[in-house]
Protein backbone atom coordinates (compact mmCIF):
# COMPACT_ATOMS: atom_id res chain seq x y z
CA UNK A 1 0.00 0.00 0.00
CA UNK A 2 2.81 2.31 0.94
CA UNK A 3 4.58 1.40 -2.25
CA UNK A 4 1.52 2.19 -4.23
CA UNK A 5 1.13 5.59 -2.61
CA UNK A 6 4.74 6.49 -3.37
CA UNK A 7 4.73 5.26 -6.94
CA UNK A 8 5.61 7.63 -9.72
CA UNK A 9 2.13 7.54 -11.20
CA UNK A 10 0.47 8.53 -7.92
CA UNK A 11 2.99 11.28 -7.26
CA UNK A 12 2.49 12.89 -10.62
CA UNK A 13 -1.27 12.43 -10.75
CA UNK A 14 -2.35 13.60 -7.30
CA UNK A 15 -4.88 16.03 -8.72
CA UNK A 16 -6.44 13.57 -11.11
CA UNK A 17 -6.73 10.96 -8.38
CA UNK A 18 -8.30 13.34 -5.85
CA UNK A 19 -10.87 14.61 -8.30
CA UNK A 20 -11.76 11.07 -9.35
CA UNK A 21 -12.27 10.10 -5.72
CA UNK A 22 -14.55 13.11 -5.20
CA UNK A 23 -16.60 12.12 -8.23
CA UNK A 24 -16.88 8.51 -7.09
CA UNK A 25 -18.00 9.60 -3.61
CA UNK A 26 -20.55 11.96 -5.13
CA UNK A 27 -22.01 9.23 -7.32
CA UNK A 28 -22.05 6.87 -4.34
CA UNK A 29 -24.12 9.44 -2.46
CA UNK A 30 -26.53 9.65 -5.40
CA UNK A 31 -26.63 5.91 -5.64
CA UNK A 32 -27.34 5.30 -1.97
CA UNK A 33 -29.61 8.31 -1.53
CA UNK A 34 -31.75 7.73 -4.59
CA UNK A 35 -31.35 4.10 -5.70
CA UNK A 36 -34.66 4.15 -7.53
CA UNK A 37 -33.19 6.73 -9.90
CA UNK A 38 -29.55 5.81 -10.07
CA UNK A 39 -29.93 2.06 -10.55
CA UNK A 40 -31.78 2.67 -13.80
CA UNK A 41 -30.46 3.67 -17.18
CA UNK A 42 -32.52 6.79 -18.07
CA UNK A 43 -30.68 9.12 -15.68
CA UNK A 44 -27.37 8.19 -17.29
CA UNK A 45 -28.83 8.70 -20.73
CA UNK A 46 -29.98 12.14 -19.63
CA UNK A 47 -26.46 12.91 -18.40
CA UNK A 48 -24.91 11.72 -21.63
CA UNK A 49 -27.36 13.84 -23.52
CA UNK A 50 -26.84 17.11 -21.66
CA UNK A 51 -23.21 17.09 -20.50
CA UNK A 52 -21.49 17.30 -23.90
CA UNK A 53 -22.97 20.73 -24.66
CA UNK A 54 -20.91 22.46 -22.01
CA UNK A 55 -18.37 19.64 -21.70
CA UNK A 56 -16.88 20.25 -25.14
CA UNK A 57 -16.39 23.92 -24.31
CA UNK A 58 -14.93 23.11 -20.89
CA UNK A 59 -12.30 20.83 -22.44
CA UNK A 60 -11.37 23.54 -24.92
CA UNK A 61 -11.43 26.30 -22.28
CA UNK A 62 -8.89 24.31 -20.23
CA UNK A 63 -6.27 25.43 -22.78
CA UNK A 64 -7.13 29.10 -22.23
CA UNK A 65 -7.20 28.77 -18.45
CA UNK A 66 -3.83 26.97 -18.47
CA UNK A 67 -2.46 30.06 -20.20
CA UNK A 68 -3.50 32.04 -17.13
CA UNK A 69 -6.15 33.72 -19.25
CA UNK A 70 -9.93 33.52 -19.20
CA UNK A 71 -12.64 33.76 -21.83
CA UNK A 72 -16.06 34.94 -20.69
CA UNK A 73 -17.40 35.53 -24.19
CA UNK A 74 -18.01 31.91 -25.22
CA UNK A 75 -21.72 31.90 -24.24
CA UNK A 76 -22.30 34.66 -26.77
CA UNK A 77 -20.08 32.98 -29.37
CA UNK A 78 -22.37 29.96 -28.99
CA UNK A 79 -25.30 32.34 -29.53
CA UNK A 80 -24.05 34.09 -32.67
CA UNK A 81 -22.72 30.94 -34.34
CA UNK A 82 -25.96 29.03 -33.63
CA UNK A 83 -27.93 31.90 -35.10
CA UNK A 84 -25.84 31.87 -38.28
CA UNK A 85 -26.10 28.08 -38.44
CA UNK A 86 -29.90 28.35 -38.15
CA UNK A 87 -30.20 31.08 -40.75
CA UNK A 88 -28.03 29.26 -43.30
CA UNK A 89 -29.70 25.90 -42.70
CA UNK A 90 -33.16 27.32 -43.27
CA UNK A 91 -32.20 29.52 -46.22
CA UNK A 92 -30.25 26.80 -48.09
CA UNK A 93 -32.83 24.12 -47.46
CA UNK A 94 -30.56 22.24 -45.11
CA UNK A 95 -27.10 22.56 -46.68
CA UNK A 96 -25.14 21.19 -43.76
CA UNK A 97 -21.66 21.83 -45.17
CA UNK A 98 -22.12 25.52 -45.85
CA UNK A 99 -23.86 26.07 -42.52
CA UNK A 100 -21.21 24.13 -40.61
CA UNK A 101 -18.26 25.85 -42.28
CA UNK A 102 -19.68 29.34 -41.91
CA UNK A 103 -20.72 28.85 -38.28
CA UNK A 104 -17.38 27.41 -37.19
CA UNK A 105 -15.47 30.03 -39.19
CA UNK A 106 -17.42 32.74 -37.44
CA UNK A 107 -16.60 31.06 -34.11
CA UNK A 108 -12.90 31.07 -34.96
CA UNK A 109 -13.14 34.68 -36.08
CA UNK A 110 -14.71 35.63 -32.74
CA UNK A 111 -11.86 33.78 -31.02
CA UNK A 112 -9.35 35.63 -33.18
CA UNK A 113 -10.85 38.96 -32.11
CA UNK A 114 -10.45 37.95 -28.46
CA UNK A 115 -6.89 36.81 -29.09
CA UNK A 116 -5.89 40.01 -30.86
CA UNK A 117 -7.46 42.23 -28.18
CA UNK A 118 -5.52 40.36 -25.51
CA UNK A 119 -2.13 40.08 -27.25
CA UNK A 120 -1.78 42.94 -29.72
CA UNK A 121 -3.84 45.59 -27.93
CA UNK A 122 -2.91 44.37 -24.47
CA UNK A 123 -6.31 44.31 -22.77
CA UNK A 124 -6.52 41.80 -19.90
CA UNK A 125 -8.57 38.84 -21.13
CA UNK A 126 -11.19 39.17 -18.39
CA UNK A 127 -12.01 42.69 -19.57
CA UNK A 128 -11.66 42.09 -23.31
CA UNK A 129 -13.99 39.09 -23.25
CA UNK A 130 -16.63 40.89 -21.17
CA UNK A 131 -16.70 43.35 -24.05
CA UNK A 132 -17.08 40.66 -26.69
CA UNK A 133 -19.59 38.79 -24.49
CA UNK A 134 -21.94 41.77 -24.75
CA UNK A 135 -21.01 42.51 -28.35
CA UNK A 136 -21.89 39.10 -29.82
CA UNK A 137 -25.04 38.71 -27.72
CA UNK A 138 -26.07 42.18 -28.78
CA UNK A 139 -25.56 41.24 -32.41
CA UNK A 140 -27.69 38.12 -31.89
CA UNK A 141 -30.51 40.28 -30.57
CA UNK A 142 -30.21 42.79 -33.40
CA UNK A 143 -30.17 40.16 -36.14
CA UNK A 144 -32.79 37.82 -34.68
CA UNK A 145 -35.00 40.64 -33.42
CA UNK A 146 -35.69 38.44 -30.45
CA UNK A 147 -37.31 35.57 -32.32
CA UNK A 148 -36.18 31.97 -32.65
CA UNK A 149 -35.53 29.82 -35.72
CA UNK A 150 -36.90 26.32 -36.15
CA UNK A 151 -34.63 23.98 -38.11
CA UNK A 152 -36.78 20.92 -37.59
CA UNK A 153 -37.91 20.79 -41.24
CA UNK A 154 -34.39 20.87 -42.66
CA UNK A 155 -32.50 18.92 -40.01
CA UNK A 156 -34.71 16.27 -38.48
CA UNK A 157 -34.12 12.82 -39.90
CA UNK A 158 -31.07 13.83 -41.96
CA UNK A 159 -27.73 12.01 -41.89
CA UNK A 160 -26.10 14.93 -40.09
CA UNK A 161 -28.77 14.87 -37.43
CA UNK A 162 -27.97 11.21 -37.03
CA UNK A 163 -24.23 11.61 -36.57
CA UNK A 164 -24.61 14.55 -34.20
CA UNK A 165 -27.32 13.60 -31.72
CA UNK A 166 -29.15 10.36 -32.47
CA UNK A 167 -28.75 7.35 -30.19
CA UNK A 168 -26.18 4.69 -30.91
CA UNK A 169 -27.85 1.27 -30.55
CA UNK A 170 -30.90 3.23 -29.50
CA UNK A 171 -29.26 3.97 -26.14
CA UNK A 172 -26.13 6.11 -26.23
CA UNK A 173 -26.48 9.67 -27.48
CA UNK A 174 -24.02 10.39 -30.28
CA UNK A 175 -22.98 13.70 -28.74
CA UNK A 176 -21.53 11.79 -25.81
CA UNK A 177 -19.46 9.63 -28.13
CA UNK A 178 -18.18 12.81 -29.78
CA UNK A 179 -17.46 14.30 -26.38
CA UNK A 180 -15.36 11.27 -25.38
CA UNK A 181 -13.48 11.27 -28.69
CA UNK A 182 -12.77 15.00 -28.50
CA UNK A 183 -11.67 14.74 -24.88
CA UNK A 184 -9.17 12.01 -25.83
CA UNK A 185 -7.92 14.01 -28.77
CA UNK A 186 -7.56 17.23 -26.77
CA UNK A 187 -5.82 15.43 -23.91
CA UNK A 188 -3.31 14.15 -26.44
CA UNK A 189 -2.74 17.62 -27.87
CA UNK A 190 -2.56 19.13 -24.37
CA UNK A 191 0.17 16.82 -23.11
CA UNK A 192 1.95 15.54 -26.19
CA UNK A 193 1.72 18.15 -28.91
CA UNK A 194 4.06 21.09 -29.35
CA UNK A 195 1.10 23.45 -29.05
CA UNK A 196 -0.01 21.95 -25.73
CA UNK A 197 3.57 22.10 -24.50
CA UNK A 198 3.78 25.80 -25.42
CA UNK A 199 0.47 26.46 -23.65
CA UNK A 200 2.03 25.16 -20.44
CA UNK A 201 5.20 27.22 -20.79
CA UNK A 202 3.41 30.46 -21.64
CA UNK A 203 0.99 29.97 -18.75
CA UNK A 204 3.84 29.15 -16.39
CA UNK A 205 6.00 32.15 -17.17
CA UNK A 206 5.46 34.36 -20.16
CA UNK A 207 8.89 35.99 -20.06
CA UNK A 208 10.74 32.67 -19.80
CA UNK A 209 8.68 31.17 -22.60
CA UNK A 210 9.59 34.08 -24.81
CA UNK A 211 13.28 33.74 -23.98
CA UNK A 212 13.09 30.07 -24.90
CA UNK A 213 11.93 31.06 -28.34
CA UNK A 214 8.21 30.40 -27.97
CA UNK A 215 5.98 32.85 -29.83
CA UNK A 216 3.81 33.87 -26.88
CA UNK A 217 1.29 35.95 -28.84
CA UNK A 218 0.66 33.24 -31.41
CA UNK A 219 0.12 30.59 -28.76
CA UNK A 220 -2.46 32.79 -27.03
CA UNK A 221 -4.25 33.69 -30.23
CA UNK A 222 -4.51 30.05 -31.32
CA UNK A 223 -5.88 29.14 -27.88
CA UNK A 224 -8.68 31.69 -28.20
CA UNK A 225 -9.39 30.66 -31.81
CA UNK A 226 -9.79 26.98 -30.92
CA UNK A 227 -12.15 27.94 -28.10
CA UNK A 228 -14.18 29.93 -30.64
CA UNK A 229 -14.30 26.86 -32.86
CA UNK A 230 -15.44 24.53 -30.10
CA UNK A 231 -18.03 27.04 -28.87
CA UNK A 232 -19.50 27.01 -32.37
CA UNK A 233 -19.39 23.22 -32.41
CA UNK A 234 -21.20 23.05 -29.05
CA UNK A 235 -23.80 25.43 -30.45
CA UNK A 236 -24.35 23.19 -33.46
CA UNK A 237 -24.78 20.14 -31.21
CA UNK A 238 -27.39 22.04 -29.21
CA UNK A 239 -29.19 23.07 -32.37
CA UNK A 240 -29.48 19.46 -33.53
CA UNK A 241 -30.69 18.33 -30.13
CA UNK A 242 -33.32 21.06 -29.82
CA UNK A 243 -33.95 21.58 -33.55
CA UNK A 244 -34.51 25.17 -32.61
CA UNK A 245 -32.51 28.36 -32.16
CA UNK A 246 -33.49 30.76 -29.44
CA UNK A 247 -31.86 34.17 -28.89
CA UNK A 248 -30.60 33.44 -25.37
CA UNK A 249 -28.94 30.20 -26.48
CA UNK A 250 -25.69 29.64 -24.61
CA UNK A 251 -26.38 32.09 -21.81
CA UNK A 252 -26.59 29.42 -19.13
CA UNK A 253 -23.23 27.93 -20.04
CA UNK A 254 -20.89 30.33 -18.28
CA UNK A 255 -21.19 28.99 -14.75
CA UNK A 256 -21.22 25.29 -15.51
CA UNK A 257 -18.39 25.40 -18.03
CA UNK A 258 -15.90 27.42 -16.01
CA UNK A 259 -16.90 25.57 -12.85
CA UNK A 260 -16.04 22.26 -14.53
CA UNK A 261 -12.58 23.57 -15.48
CA UNK A 262 -11.82 24.88 -12.00
CA UNK A 263 -13.32 21.95 -10.10
CA UNK A 264 -11.29 19.76 -12.44
CA UNK A 265 -8.12 21.18 -10.94
CA UNK A 266 -6.68 23.41 -13.65
CA UNK A 267 -4.71 26.15 -11.94
CA UNK A 268 -6.18 29.64 -12.08
CA UNK A 269 -2.60 30.91 -12.01
CA UNK A 270 -1.69 29.14 -15.22
CA UNK A 271 0.96 26.63 -16.18
CA UNK A 272 -0.72 23.53 -14.80
CA UNK A 273 -3.89 21.76 -15.67
CA UNK A 274 -5.49 18.53 -16.68
CA UNK A 275 -7.97 17.64 -19.41
CA UNK A 276 -8.93 14.48 -17.57
CA UNK A 277 -9.70 16.62 -14.50
CA UNK A 278 -11.94 18.86 -16.57
CA UNK A 279 -13.71 15.77 -17.88
CA UNK A 280 -14.42 14.61 -14.34
CA UNK A 281 -15.37 18.20 -13.48
CA UNK A 282 -17.98 18.00 -16.22
CA UNK A 283 -19.37 14.77 -14.74
CA UNK A 284 -19.58 16.41 -11.30
CA UNK A 285 -21.06 19.76 -12.30
CA UNK A 286 -23.31 18.21 -14.93
CA UNK A 287 -24.81 15.71 -12.51
CA UNK A 288 -25.39 18.04 -9.55
CA UNK A 289 -28.79 19.36 -10.55
CA UNK A 290 -30.44 16.02 -11.24
CA UNK A 291 -28.56 14.41 -8.37
CA UNK A 292 -29.70 16.97 -5.83
CA UNK A 293 -33.31 16.80 -6.95
CA UNK A 294 -33.24 12.99 -7.01
CA UNK A 295 -31.93 13.00 -3.46
CA UNK A 296 -35.12 14.77 -2.45
CA UNK A 297 -33.70 18.23 -1.89
CA UNK A 298 -35.51 21.13 -3.46
CA UNK A 299 -34.17 22.61 -6.68
CA UNK A 300 -33.29 25.74 -4.74
CA UNK A 301 -30.23 23.94 -3.40
CA UNK A 302 -28.68 23.41 -6.80
CA UNK A 303 -26.87 26.72 -7.12
CA UNK A 304 -25.94 26.71 -3.46
CA UNK A 305 -24.25 23.31 -3.64
CA UNK A 306 -22.70 24.21 -6.98
CA UNK A 307 -21.18 27.30 -5.39
CA UNK A 308 -20.00 25.33 -2.40
CA UNK A 309 -18.27 22.75 -4.61
CA UNK A 310 -16.45 25.39 -6.65
CA UNK A 311 -15.33 27.42 -3.65
CA UNK A 312 -14.09 24.40 -1.74
CA UNK A 313 -12.33 22.96 -4.79
CA UNK A 314 -10.40 26.09 -5.73
CA UNK A 315 -9.50 26.68 -2.07
CA UNK A 316 -8.08 23.18 -1.75
CA UNK A 317 -6.10 23.50 -4.98
CA UNK A 318 -4.73 26.89 -3.95
CA UNK A 319 -3.62 25.41 -0.62
CA UNK A 320 -1.93 22.46 -2.34
CA UNK A 321 -0.16 24.93 -4.61
CA UNK A 322 0.98 27.06 -1.69
CA UNK A 323 2.36 24.09 0.20
CA UNK A 324 4.39 23.14 -2.84
CA UNK A 325 6.01 26.55 -3.00
CA UNK B 1 44.92 37.68 -35.31
CA UNK B 2 41.97 36.07 -33.56
CA UNK B 3 38.99 35.02 -35.60
CA UNK B 4 35.99 37.28 -35.24
CA UNK B 5 32.68 35.72 -34.14
CA UNK B 6 30.30 38.59 -33.49
CA UNK B 7 30.50 42.26 -34.29
CA UNK B 8 27.99 44.98 -33.45
CA UNK B 9 28.31 48.20 -35.39
CA UNK B 10 26.68 51.52 -34.45
CA UNK B 11 23.80 49.93 -32.60
CA UNK B 12 21.02 52.25 -31.45
CA UNK B 13 17.98 51.12 -29.52
CA UNK B 14 15.14 53.28 -28.22
CA UNK B 15 12.13 52.39 -26.15
CA UNK B 16 9.78 55.23 -26.99
CA UNK B 17 11.72 58.36 -26.14
CA UNK B 18 14.25 56.59 -24.00
CA UNK B 19 17.55 56.01 -25.76
CA UNK B 20 18.79 52.82 -24.18
CA UNK B 21 21.69 52.09 -26.53
CA UNK B 22 23.66 54.85 -28.23
CA UNK B 23 26.12 53.97 -30.97
CA UNK B 24 27.39 50.77 -29.44
CA UNK B 25 30.32 49.03 -31.15
CA UNK B 26 31.64 45.76 -29.81
CA UNK B 27 33.46 42.74 -31.14
CA UNK B 28 33.83 39.23 -29.78
CA UNK B 29 36.38 36.72 -31.06
CA UNK B 30 36.20 32.96 -31.09
CA UNK B 31 37.19 31.42 -27.81
CA UNK B 32 36.93 34.71 -25.96
CA UNK B 33 34.97 35.54 -22.82
CA UNK B 34 33.88 39.15 -22.72
CA UNK B 35 32.39 40.75 -19.64
CA UNK B 36 29.86 43.54 -19.92
CA UNK B 37 29.94 45.70 -16.84
CA UNK B 38 28.09 48.80 -15.78
CA UNK B 39 25.49 50.10 -13.37
CA UNK B 40 21.82 49.29 -13.43
CA UNK B 41 20.26 50.93 -16.43
CA UNK B 42 23.52 51.05 -18.36
CA UNK B 43 21.89 49.03 -21.13
CA UNK B 44 23.64 45.71 -20.56
CA UNK B 45 20.49 43.64 -20.61
CA UNK B 46 19.12 45.43 -23.64
CA UNK B 47 22.39 44.86 -25.46
CA UNK B 48 22.36 41.13 -24.89
CA UNK B 49 18.68 40.99 -25.83
CA UNK B 50 19.63 42.53 -29.16
CA UNK B 51 22.17 39.75 -29.58
CA UNK B 52 19.73 36.99 -28.64
CA UNK B 53 16.92 38.30 -30.83
CA UNK B 54 14.51 39.37 -28.09
CA UNK B 55 14.80 43.00 -29.24
CA UNK B 56 15.67 44.35 -32.68
CA UNK B 57 17.97 47.40 -32.83
CA UNK B 58 16.52 50.61 -34.30
CA UNK B 59 19.63 51.13 -36.41
CA UNK B 60 23.01 49.50 -36.70
CA UNK B 61 24.52 46.37 -38.14
CA UNK B 62 25.15 42.96 -36.67
CA UNK B 63 27.78 40.61 -38.10
CA UNK B 64 28.01 36.96 -37.10
CA UNK B 65 30.91 34.89 -38.42
CA UNK B 66 31.74 37.89 -40.60
CA UNK B 67 28.39 37.91 -42.36
CA UNK B 68 25.83 40.62 -41.84
CA UNK B 69 22.71 39.23 -40.17
CA UNK B 70 19.40 40.48 -38.87
CA UNK B 71 18.42 38.62 -35.74
CA UNK B 72 14.65 38.80 -35.61
CA UNK B 73 13.76 36.13 -33.07
CA UNK B 74 15.15 33.94 -30.33
CA UNK B 75 14.57 30.91 -32.50
CA UNK B 76 16.73 32.44 -35.21
CA UNK B 77 19.61 33.39 -32.92
CA UNK B 78 19.58 29.87 -31.52
CA UNK B 79 19.73 28.41 -34.98
CA UNK B 80 22.77 30.55 -35.74
CA UNK B 81 24.48 29.26 -32.62
CA UNK B 82 23.77 31.88 -29.97
CA UNK B 83 22.46 30.50 -26.72
CA UNK B 84 21.29 32.53 -23.73
CA UNK B 85 21.52 31.48 -20.11
CA UNK B 86 19.36 33.74 -18.02
CA UNK B 87 19.55 33.56 -14.29
CA UNK B 88 15.92 33.70 -13.30
CA UNK B 89 14.09 33.28 -16.51
CA UNK B 90 16.01 30.36 -17.88
CA UNK B 91 13.38 27.79 -17.00
CA UNK B 92 9.67 27.43 -16.26
CA UNK B 93 9.09 26.28 -12.70
CA UNK B 94 6.08 24.02 -12.93
CA UNK B 95 7.21 22.06 -15.97
CA UNK B 96 9.35 18.94 -16.02
CA UNK B 97 13.08 19.18 -16.71
CA UNK B 98 12.97 17.30 -19.97
CA UNK B 99 10.26 19.63 -21.23
CA UNK B 100 12.28 22.67 -20.18
CA UNK B 101 15.39 21.51 -21.96
CA UNK B 102 13.54 21.22 -25.25
CA UNK B 103 11.07 24.10 -24.88
CA UNK B 104 10.82 26.07 -28.09
CA UNK B 105 12.67 23.40 -30.11
CA UNK B 106 10.84 20.23 -29.24
CA UNK B 107 11.69 16.94 -30.88
CA UNK B 108 8.50 16.16 -32.77
CA UNK B 109 7.13 14.05 -35.57
CA UNK B 110 5.83 15.71 -38.71
CA UNK B 111 2.43 16.34 -37.10
CA UNK B 112 4.01 18.29 -34.27
CA UNK B 113 3.54 15.60 -31.63
CA UNK B 114 6.39 15.32 -29.16
CA UNK B 115 8.77 12.42 -29.13
CA UNK B 116 8.65 12.14 -25.35
CA UNK B 117 10.84 9.06 -25.24
CA UNK B 118 13.64 10.69 -27.17
CA UNK B 119 13.35 13.95 -25.25
CA UNK B 120 13.64 12.12 -21.95
CA UNK B 121 16.56 10.06 -23.17
CA UNK B 122 18.46 13.10 -24.43
CA UNK B 123 17.63 15.03 -21.27
CA UNK B 124 19.00 12.13 -19.26
CA UNK B 125 22.22 12.38 -21.24
CA UNK B 126 22.46 16.12 -20.62
CA UNK B 127 21.95 15.71 -16.88
CA UNK B 128 24.58 13.00 -16.67
CA UNK B 129 27.25 13.97 -19.21
CA UNK B 130 27.09 17.73 -19.46
CA UNK B 131 26.02 18.73 -15.99
CA UNK B 132 27.18 15.81 -13.93
CA UNK B 133 24.05 15.52 -11.81
CA UNK B 134 24.37 12.41 -9.73
CA UNK B 135 21.70 13.15 -7.16
CA UNK B 136 18.87 10.65 -7.27
CA UNK B 137 16.44 13.33 -6.19
CA UNK B 138 16.68 15.06 -9.55
CA UNK B 139 15.41 13.20 -12.58
CA UNK B 140 14.31 14.33 -15.99
CA UNK B 141 10.74 14.22 -14.70
CA UNK B 142 11.42 16.57 -11.78
CA UNK B 143 9.71 19.91 -11.80
CA UNK B 144 12.16 22.78 -11.96
CA UNK B 145 10.56 24.25 -8.82
CA UNK B 146 12.51 21.91 -6.54
CA UNK B 147 15.95 22.75 -7.91
CA UNK B 148 18.47 25.08 -6.26
CA UNK B 149 19.71 28.15 -8.10
CA UNK B 150 22.95 26.43 -9.04
CA UNK B 151 21.15 23.36 -10.31
CA UNK B 152 18.89 25.51 -12.47
CA UNK B 153 21.95 27.27 -13.82
CA UNK B 154 23.53 23.89 -14.49
CA UNK B 155 20.53 22.78 -16.51
CA UNK B 156 20.64 25.97 -18.56
CA UNK B 157 24.37 25.48 -19.22
CA UNK B 158 23.91 21.83 -20.09
CA UNK B 159 21.25 22.84 -22.54
CA UNK B 160 23.51 25.36 -24.25
CA UNK B 161 26.32 22.82 -24.57
CA UNK B 162 24.02 20.16 -25.91
CA UNK B 163 22.78 22.41 -28.67
CA UNK B 164 26.37 23.07 -29.62
CA UNK B 165 26.28 26.85 -29.68
CA UNK B 166 29.22 29.09 -30.60
CA UNK B 167 28.31 32.04 -28.42
CA UNK B 168 26.85 31.71 -24.96
CA UNK B 169 25.22 34.72 -23.39
CA UNK B 170 25.25 34.71 -19.59
CA UNK B 171 22.99 37.18 -17.82
CA UNK B 172 23.98 37.43 -14.16
CA UNK B 173 24.77 33.73 -13.91
CA UNK B 174 25.95 33.91 -10.30
CA UNK B 175 23.16 36.03 -8.85
CA UNK B 176 21.69 34.48 -5.73
CA UNK B 177 24.00 31.47 -5.74
CA UNK B 178 25.93 30.04 -2.83
CA UNK B 179 29.73 30.37 -2.86
CA UNK B 180 30.14 26.75 -3.86
CA UNK B 181 27.65 27.01 -6.67
CA UNK B 182 29.20 30.26 -7.88
CA UNK B 183 32.52 28.47 -8.11
CA UNK B 184 30.95 25.81 -10.32
CA UNK B 185 29.43 28.39 -12.62
CA UNK B 186 32.71 30.30 -12.98
CA UNK B 187 34.56 27.09 -13.73
CA UNK B 188 32.05 26.37 -16.38
CA UNK B 189 32.65 29.76 -17.99
CA UNK B 190 36.41 29.19 -17.96
CA UNK B 191 35.87 25.75 -19.45
CA UNK B 192 34.15 27.27 -22.47
CA UNK B 193 37.46 28.64 -23.73
CA UNK B 194 38.93 25.16 -23.97
CA UNK B 195 36.21 24.24 -26.41
CA UNK B 196 36.86 27.39 -28.46
CA UNK B 197 33.41 28.70 -27.57
CA UNK B 198 32.81 32.37 -26.84
CA UNK B 199 30.76 33.98 -24.12
CA UNK B 200 29.32 37.31 -23.14
CA UNK B 201 29.07 37.57 -19.42
CA UNK B 202 27.14 40.07 -17.32
CA UNK B 203 27.72 40.18 -13.61
CA UNK B 204 27.61 42.79 -10.89
CA UNK B 205 30.41 41.20 -8.99
CA UNK B 206 33.71 42.47 -10.40
CA UNK B 207 35.65 39.78 -8.60
CA UNK B 208 33.70 37.09 -10.44
CA UNK B 209 33.98 38.94 -13.70
CA UNK B 210 37.69 39.48 -13.36
CA UNK B 211 38.40 35.83 -12.74
CA UNK B 212 36.40 34.53 -15.65
CA UNK B 213 36.69 37.05 -18.48
CA UNK B 214 39.42 37.91 -21.00
CA UNK B 215 38.18 41.37 -21.83
CA UNK B 216 35.98 43.94 -20.10
CA UNK B 217 33.59 46.33 -21.79
CA UNK B 218 32.18 49.06 -19.60
CA UNK B 219 28.76 50.44 -20.48
CA UNK B 220 27.34 53.63 -19.07
CA UNK B 221 23.95 55.06 -19.94
CA UNK B 222 23.82 53.22 -23.22
CA UNK B 223 27.36 53.94 -24.38
CA UNK B 224 30.61 52.02 -24.34
CA UNK B 225 32.86 54.15 -22.14
CA UNK B 226 35.81 51.85 -21.72
CA UNK B 227 37.33 48.61 -22.94
CA UNK B 228 40.24 46.76 -21.33
CA UNK B 229 42.10 43.54 -21.90
CA UNK B 230 42.81 41.53 -18.81
CA UNK B 231 46.58 41.80 -19.37
CA UNK B 232 46.36 45.58 -19.27
CA UNK B 233 44.46 46.08 -16.06
CA UNK B 234 44.59 44.64 -12.57
CA UNK B 235 41.52 43.78 -10.57
CA UNK B 236 42.06 46.75 -8.28
CA UNK B 237 42.40 49.12 -11.20
CA UNK B 238 39.18 47.82 -12.71
CA UNK B 239 37.36 48.31 -9.43
CA UNK B 240 38.87 51.79 -9.19
CA UNK B 241 37.58 52.62 -12.68
CA UNK B 242 34.08 51.53 -11.78
CA UNK B 243 34.06 53.62 -8.61
CA UNK B 244 35.36 56.58 -10.56
CA UNK B 245 32.64 56.13 -13.15
CA UNK B 246 30.06 55.88 -10.47
CA UNK B 247 31.18 59.07 -8.77
CA UNK B 248 32.00 61.32 -11.67
CA UNK B 249 30.12 59.74 -14.53
CA UNK B 250 33.39 59.59 -16.50
CA UNK B 251 36.29 57.28 -16.95
CA UNK B 252 39.80 58.59 -17.25
CA UNK B 253 41.50 56.71 -20.00
CA UNK B 254 45.23 57.10 -19.83
CA UNK B 255 47.20 55.65 -22.69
Amino acid sequence: MNNLLNSYFVKTHKLEISITIIAVVLFLIYFLGAPHVFTRFPIYRAFMQSMPFFGIIAISATFVVTLGEIDLSFPSIVGITSLIFGIIMTSTDGNFFIAFILATSLGMFAGLVNGLLVTKIGIPSIVATIGTLFFWRGLVNVISQGSGIAIVDVADGTWHHMIFVEKLFGKIPMQFIWFIVLTGLMQWVYRYHKFGNHIHFVGDNKASAQMMGINVDNVKIIAFVQLGFFSALAGIFTMYEMLYFWPTQGEGLMLTTLAAVFVGGTSVFGGKGTIFGTFIGVLIIGSLESGIVALGLSGFYVKFINGLMITVAVTVYALIQRRKN
Amino acid sequence: MAEELLKLQNIYKNFGNVKVLKDVNIKINKGEVVALIGDNGAGKSTLIKVITGVHSPNTGKVFFKEKEVQIKSVAQSRKMGIEAVYQERALCDQQELYRNIFAGREITNSFGFLDIKKQRKEAEKILRDYIGFTSKAITVDSQVMGLSGGEKQGVAFGRSLYFNSDLIVLDEPTMGLSIQETEKVLNFVKGLKNENKSAIFIDHNIIHVYGAADRFIILDRGEVVGEFNKEDISREELVQKMIQLHESGKIKVED
